[in-house]
This record gives structure tokens, sequence and C-alpha cells, in this order.
């Protein structure tokens, strides 16, 4: 009975305020629906971290004129460095034939660069990617090297763009997020007011005090989760549309966004949407309602 | 079963307090007016009772239990051994007779079962039988009254407070609220009211305790109005 009694006031709830119903849950929707991409691109950067860390490499690049002298003594500073765990020689023309499928779709770049255009290149393998500063300082003061690039360096560039990106879907999540909480307040205040005979009957003849305020609360989190449903949906079409068809190009650059993890994004969302509904709603009433 | 030991109430910004010092006991199965000028702090009484406010010093004693210390969250269970009638009947305008006493019980999560069987029977001991169904303003205000004395009866509460309630009503459907009220009080249950219609208190010939300024200056039994 208890139950079906306050199930039914939450609905009649809803729906006696139903434009304020879905402004609030609109709002929560867009907020829930940037915290959940946000989430979703933290992880992404921290799977193409361990997927590119793995594979990185430092590449020596020798100089033009270095001589064979100076080639095999690098070669053997290399191979007898601690810090080392693989490496492989590429010549000029290696270098060359892989530039030119690389850049296959571009015929004419390629042509402009001759194939003694590019440098011969020790590429090297660290046992601890972290430790690349230690090695370049080993081996960068040797003649014949012409530069020492580690390709972390041009990563986290990417990954900068990333976080940046995570960052500020995590601020309008946020901003949202204020906008979606003041809405909740007021909807609870005006459910209050409207049924302020009600309650007042209720708390002179003794009504438990959860009893008064369940329906309130219940009402802010329905909104809340619905909210992070549409938001949730939006994420998951979002990321077919865009990932899987329009820019499937750039997928092979970043790693591939697995469904599990956006389907992880709907427990997350309906929580946060129902917890921080409640929440809000509660702390309205006990300002508002005084019970 | 209301024990009320020196107590003093001021609320905020007021300039004197609302009850000055007042000390007295009721016992079970009394009926007690409290009468006085507008102002005077009577109603404050009832307020104090339900623990709507506390007071500033002084102890507030109710059915054994000391109100003054009594943690907020068992104040519902509390209020539930009280009924309570006021002079505006406070009854539910989109609601029945029925509607209206059966939710004071569902409220307090008795079943619908329970309600059918307990709520015809008070509205039938209030005099409302064959009405059950009829909205409050379909209802003269006599007989609102008489839904709100049987909504604040049907958890047989220990003690009913009436705030002025027959305020609102002319001098023959007030005789008839009183007669209820007398009546409830025969069954054994604490009546306490605030009134100052002397027609009624010179008739009933109860407990009288005037008070003055938030003074008691009266407690007399079988009193009038004087």
């Amino acid at each position: 009975m208890r139950l079906k009694y306050v199930l039914n006031e939450v609905l009649v709830g809803l729906w006696r305020n139903v434009t304020m119903t879905v402004a609030m849950i609109i709002t929560m929707s867009v907020s829930l629906f940037m915290l959940g991409a946000s989430v979703l691109l933290y992880m992404q950067v921290d799977q193409m971290k361990n997927y590119y860390y793995g594979a990185i490499e430092v590449s020596i690049f020798l100089r033009t004129d270095v001589t064979d002298a100076q080639r095999s003594a690098i070669d053997q500073a290399i191979s007898s460095n601690p810090l080392v765990s693989d490496k492989t020689y590429e010549t000029r023309a290696e270098a060359f034939t892989r530039f030119q499928q690389l850049w296959a779709d571009s015929p004419d770049f390629v042509k402009s660069v001759g194939p003694d255009s590019l440098p011969e290149s020790f590429r090297v393998k660290l046992k601890d990617p972290e430790k690349y500063k230690a090695f370049a300082d080993q081996i960068a003061g040797m003649p014949g090297i012409q530069d020492v690039i580690d390709q972390r360096t041009l990563l986290d560039k990417v990954f900068n763009i990333f976080n940046g990106l995570q960052v500020g879907s995590l601020g309008v999540a946020g901003f949202m997020a204020i906008a979606a909480l003041l809405l909740v307040g007021n909807t609870i205040q005006v459910a209050a007011y409207s049924k302020r005979r009600e309650v007042a009957v209720m708390k002179l003849v003794g009504a438990s005090n959860w009893f008064i305020q369940a329906p309130f609360v219940l009402e802010a989190v329905v909104a809340g989760v619905i909210g992070s449903v549409i938001g949730f949906i939006v994420l998951f079409v979002g990321k077919i549309v865009l990932l899987d068809h329009k820019l499937q190009a750039l997928t092979t650059i970043l790693t591939p966004v697995h469904n599990g993890n956006v389907w992880l994004m709907l427990p997350l969302l309906a929580g946060v949407g129902g917890v921080v509904s409640a929440v809000t709603a509660w702390v309205t009433l006990r300002f508002y309602l005084k019970v | 079963m209301i024990q009320l030991e020196n107590v003093t109430k001021t609320y905020p910004k007021a300039s004197r307090p609302s009850l000055d010092d007042v000390s007295v006991g009721i016992e079970k199965g009394e009926f007690v007016f409290f009468i006085g000028p507008s102002g005077s702090g009577k109603s404050t009484i009832i307020k104090l009772l339900l623990h709507e406010v506390a007071p500033t010093r002084g102890k507030v004693v109710v059915n054994t239990k000391d109100v003054t210390t009594l943690r907020s969250w068992k104040v519902p269970h509390f209020r539930r051994s009280i009924g309570c009638v006021f002079q505006d009947f406070r009854l539910l305008p989109n609601r029945t007779a029925y509607e209206n006493v059966a939710f004071a019980l569902e409220v307090i999560g008795k079943t619908k079962a329970v309600a059918r069987r307990v709520v015809p029977e008070v509205l039938e001991l209030v005099g409302l039988g064959g009405k059950e169904h009829r909205y409050p303003h379909e209802l003269s205000g006599g007989e609102q009254q008489r839904v709100a004395v049987a909504r604040a009866f049907v958890n047989r509460p220990l003690i009913l407070l009436a705030d002025e309630p027959t305020g609102n009503l002319d001098p023959d459907t007030s005789i008839e609220i009183m007669r209820l009220l007398d009546r409830i009080n025969r069954t054994g249950t604490t009546v306490v009211m605030v009134t100052h219609d002397s027609n009624i208190v010179n008739q009933m010939r109860r407990r009288v305790i005037e008070i003055e300024s938030g003074r008691i200056v009266r407690d007399q039994a079988r009193g009038v109005y004087g």
C-alpha cells in the first residue's frame, strides 16, 4: 500500500509540473552526456597510453656525412647500453620505402622527396620508456648523430589535446550540472508548495519524515535517471555515428573505443544522476519543509 | 498526563515572553479549558504540547515523555498519541470526508483494510453517518469540524488538543461540537481546549485555566468564563 501510494505521488508530481520536469530532464541529460564523454575520453587516453607506450621507440637519426667508424661506434654504444631492450637499423633506402608507403595517398609530395633526403637511423626500444632522458643524455653527444627523437614527446602532444577536450567537457558538464541542480531544487519547491496542505496534515497526524519526503525525493530521482538514460543514448549514438562512420579514418590512430566501455557509462550516469538529484531534493526539503 | 514545569517561551524578536514561568499539571481523562484574551499565550501551550515550538526555559512532559529533550526524528511518532483540531478545520479540499480521515491513517502506515474498518465507525461516532462521500465544500462548517474531530480521534489518541474549535461556528453548532468533545472525553481521552467562547465555558462547567500576559491568573475546577 505505502509503496503504491509513494509511486502514485511521484507520477502525479512529475505530471503536475510537466514543463519543469522536461527542463530538468533535458539539462540533466546534457550534463550527464558531457560527463560520460569526459570519462570515456579519459579511459581512451589511458588505453592509448598503454597501447602506444608499449610500442614506442627512440629514433636516432644519423648525419648525412656519418662515417662507417662513427656508425659502428654508435651501434656498439646502443647494444651495450643496459637501458636498451631492442634495436633495429634502418638504411636510407628503407626509410624512403616506408615514407612512400606512408604517404601513398599524396604522390606529388612523394615525388618532391628524393631517395637520399631521408636520414638513416637506429630505432631503439627501451626496457622502460620513462628512462628516455637518461638514455638520450648518454648517447646524444656521440659524433655522427643528427638528432635523438623520442616518439613519446610527439604522443604527449596528442594526449594533451585529448586531456584538454576531457577537461573541457568535464567543465561543461559541471556548468550544466549547476543549472540542473537549481532546476531540481526549484521543481521540488514548487511540488512541496502545491502539496503544502497534505504535508501540513501529514505532520499533524505524525507521518514519519521519510514518508513525507520520499515522494519528492523520488520525483527528482526518476527525473535524474530518465535524464541519464537520454544522455547515455546520445552518447552511444554519437559514438556510433562519429567514430564508427564519419571519422572512421581517425580510428586507425585512435585505439578503438570498445562498446563495453560505452555501456559502462549507463550505470555510471544513472548512478550519478540519481544520487545527485536525490541529495539536492533532500537538501531542498530540509530547508523548505522543516519537518 | 500533561505537565508544564516553570515553562517560559519567548519568541525571537518579541519584547515580552508569550508564556512566563507557567507551571500546570493535567491528569489523565481531564477536560481543561485554557481561556484568556488574544495574545495571552494560550495557543503557545498547544504548540508546546505538539512540539511545534520548544520552550525557552522549563520542562514540558506529555504522556510521561519529556518533550523538551525529544529528538526531532522521534517527533512524528510522538504526535501519533495526540489528536488535534483547529479553528480552520484543515481538511484536504480534494478528498471526501472518508478520504480525509483515511488519509490520516494511511500516512502513518495503516493499511486500507484497517481504514475500511475504522473510518466508518468514527464517522458514525461524530454523527456523519451517511455523509462519508461528501467533499468538504459540500458540508456545513459544523460538519467539516466533525470530520476534523473524526480525523483527530480515529487513531484513539490519549490527548485531544483543540485550538478554538468553535471559532468559526455559530452558537448552536458550537454546542454540538462541544457535546462531541465531551463524548470523546468520556472515553477516557484527555481534552485540552483553547477558547475565548464564554458561553461554552459557562455551559460545560469544567476546569478553567485563565491566562493573561503569559501568566496563569486563575485555575478553577468546574469554573466559568468569569
